[in-house]
């Protein structure tokens, strides 16, 4: 046989096994997750808050973290939809194509995607310092919502950006003004892949610990107010893991997979919607 | 009368339009308000650390804490060299580990692999990079760390905890596959196909056309997903906090502790507040790191905006 081919069927053996290495490592994460969580994971760790001695082996559950994430979550989604919507209409419909602004603005955006979570959780901390608040469930959701900020607002401008141009042009010649069509034609159109945007932004809030640590705290209570401190789910996982006590640790395997399945039903939520909500769109 | 009604009418129909022209300057206003501030919120991030930082080093000429060894927040010496040592261990570690990996992978997925199989493995790559970093940490204490310190470690003849820095190369390694991957994919997209025919054309076999065409013309843009790869591990937390060990001094090897920078900031948010100026080290720690990031995320960001205008 030729000496290239040799080498050719050589590299692409190399090739197949990375491809299928860096798969199984999906595969091996899930698995080792599963097969450590699913044995202590019980109908009381999402039904109960901790009960005294709980990080000691006692009973209890961590629903003030699941609740918690979901609030810290869900209340910076919201804060930062009213933000990157707004911003992903302006790239796209106020200003021209190709403008120093939009384009000025992306990248600073994809730059902004790379800092790390720790960092705009610092940030948040010295805001709050600077109001003068302490860890709380809002402190906590200001950090998320800077942290997707940038996720959700260009994951909605690629899809806004999508939109062929004759659809807008339709509406400007009907006499609508931009905002009109920002709002009815564009928002419409662009419906499905803005709620992916915003799920895969709420996903990302979910599963960050790093943002939290220093701004909403831990209790074990559920939060019931904005300014109390509020458990999160990724933080109660390490906080368990940290004892010295194997039935805690456990449980941290079981919050862990509680963490996955959470993140899993998000991801295949975001593939069902981008699927089906398709109706408002004009092909 | 009837032409009374006809100028009411016009009169009512002018205010409308007025309103709604009004309507759209003062929302188009409100967005460019945000997009201002969505712009210029890096730079708001990086004064707000950079106030809170000057405490210290008003005090401290930069170049003490950058490389002195000695962490005593208690006698006021904060020297970041073993975190910033620590880091730049981890960090290479995980690069040298994901790059041959994660460059095969890439041009299997985009040159060789049938289109049923790219269709399916990306989607599971996503999947891989929606993983929340807390599970990595505890997937490396479950796995990594036990594998190294049962078999590795034996097997070099030395003794490890487990804790290390190769459990958080390997961790982190993973953690920036998608990144890479993702990005090289795009970047090898971008390469023209008529080169590749040409190079065919002149009886090259597949690999030499991807060797010697493919990748000289992808390498800008490879280059740029590594070092998004790079940064990505080097400001990453929670799984290098719960894998790497956390001792506080310089590592020697690969099988040492290893107290990486974003570790250092996660777990001194509690004591930081009593004692004086340890906010400060510790605000100036993330302003260290943003800076970092930032110049790696800049200078990758304009190589990858490059390559996408030379292929429009």
């Amino acid at each position: 046989m030729d000496k290239r081919k040799i080498e050719e069927n050589i590299f692409k053996a190399l090739m197949i096994a990375s491809t299928c290495l860096i798969l199984s490592c999906l595969v091996l994460i899930l698995a080792a997750i599963v097969v450590k969580g699913l044995p202590s994971l019980d109908l009381a760790m999402i039904t109960q808050t901790p009960k005294g001695g709980y990080y000691l082996g006692k009973e209890g559950g961590i629903l003030n973290a699941i609740l918690g994430s979901l609030y810290l979550a869900g209340g910076a989604t919201i804060l930062a939809i009213f933000i990157s919507l707004p911003v992903a209409l302006y790239l796209n419909v106020y200003v021209k194509k190709g403008s120093r602004l939009a384009s000025f603005t992306r990248f600073a955006l994809d730059v902004l995607w790379g800092v790390p979570s720790i960092v705009y959780g610092a940030f948040g901390f010295t805001i709050m310092l600077y109001f003068g608040l302490r860890a709380s469930l809002l402190g906590g959701i200001i950090a998320v919502s800077l942290l997707i900020l940038p996720i959700m607002i260009r994951a909605m401008d690629e899809v806004i950006k999508m939109i062929p141009e004759k659809l807008l042009e339709a509406s400007y010649s009907l006499g609508a003004t931009r905002l009109e069509t920002a709002m009815k034609v564009v928002v419409r159109q662009a419906l499905p892949g803005i709620l992916t945007a915003i799920l895969i932004a709420f996903g990302r809030g979910v599963g960050d610990a790093a943002s939290v640590i220093f701004t909403a705290g831990f209790s074990d209570s559920i939060p019931y107010s904005l300014l109390r401190p509020a458990a999160t789910l990724p933080l109660a996982i390490f906080f368990q893991l940290g004892t010295p006590f194997p039935e805690v640790q456990d449980r941290a395997y079981a919050s862990a997979l509680i963490l996955t399945i959470m993140i899993l039903a998000i991801s295949i939520t975001i593939r069902i919607l981008t699927r089906r909500f398709t109706r408002h769109i004009v092909k | 009368m009837f032409s009374w009604a006809y100028i009411i009418v016009k009169k009512i129909d002018e205010i409308m339009q007025n309103i709604r022209l009004l309507k759209d300057k003062i929302a188009g206003r409100f967005m460019f308000f945000l997009t201002i501030f969505s712009g210029l919120l890096v730079f708001l991030i990086a004064i707000g650390l950079y106030i809170r930082s000057r405490p210290i080093l008003a005090i401290k000429p930069l170049s003490e804490l950058l490389f002195s060894t000695s962490w005593h927040p208690l006698r006021g010496e904060f020297g970041f060299f073993p975190f910033i040592m620590g880091s730049i261990w981890v960090t290479v570690l995980a690069v040298v580990i994901a790059i041959p990996l994660c460059l095969l992978a890439a041009i299997y997925l985009s040159e060789y692999a049938p289109k049923y199989i790219r269709e399916s493995a990306k989607p599971l790559i996503d999947l891989l990079a929606g993983i929340p970093s807390v599970v990595y940490g505890v997937w490396g204490v479950l796995v990594i760390v036990p594998l190294i310190k049962d078999h590795i470690a034996p097997f070099f003849g030395t003794f490890s905890t487990g804790y290390c820095v190769l459990a958080g190369g390997i961790v982190l390694a993973i953690m920036i596959f998608p990144i890479i991957i993702h990005v090289s994919l795009e970047v090898l997209r971008s390469v023209p196909y008529g080169i590749t025919e040409a190079s065919l054309a002149l009886g090259a076999t597949k690999w030499q056309t991807i060797k010697y065409v493919v990748m000289r013309k992808a390498m800008p843009g490879v280059i740029a997903a590594i070092v998004l790869g790079l940064s990505r591990a080097f400001g990453e937390t929670m799984a290098v906090l719960m894998v790497a060990g956390n001792v506080a001094k310089v590592p020697s090897s690969a099988l040492e502790p290893a107290y990486p920078l974003p570790a250092l900031i996660a777990n001194n948010y509690g004591e930081m507040l009593s004692v004086p100026l340890y906010d400060s080290a510790i605000l100036l720690a993330c302003l260290i790191l943003l800076l970092v990031v930032l110049l790696f995320n800049i200078l990758a960001r304009v190589v990858l905006i490059k390559v996408e205008r030379s292929i429009q």
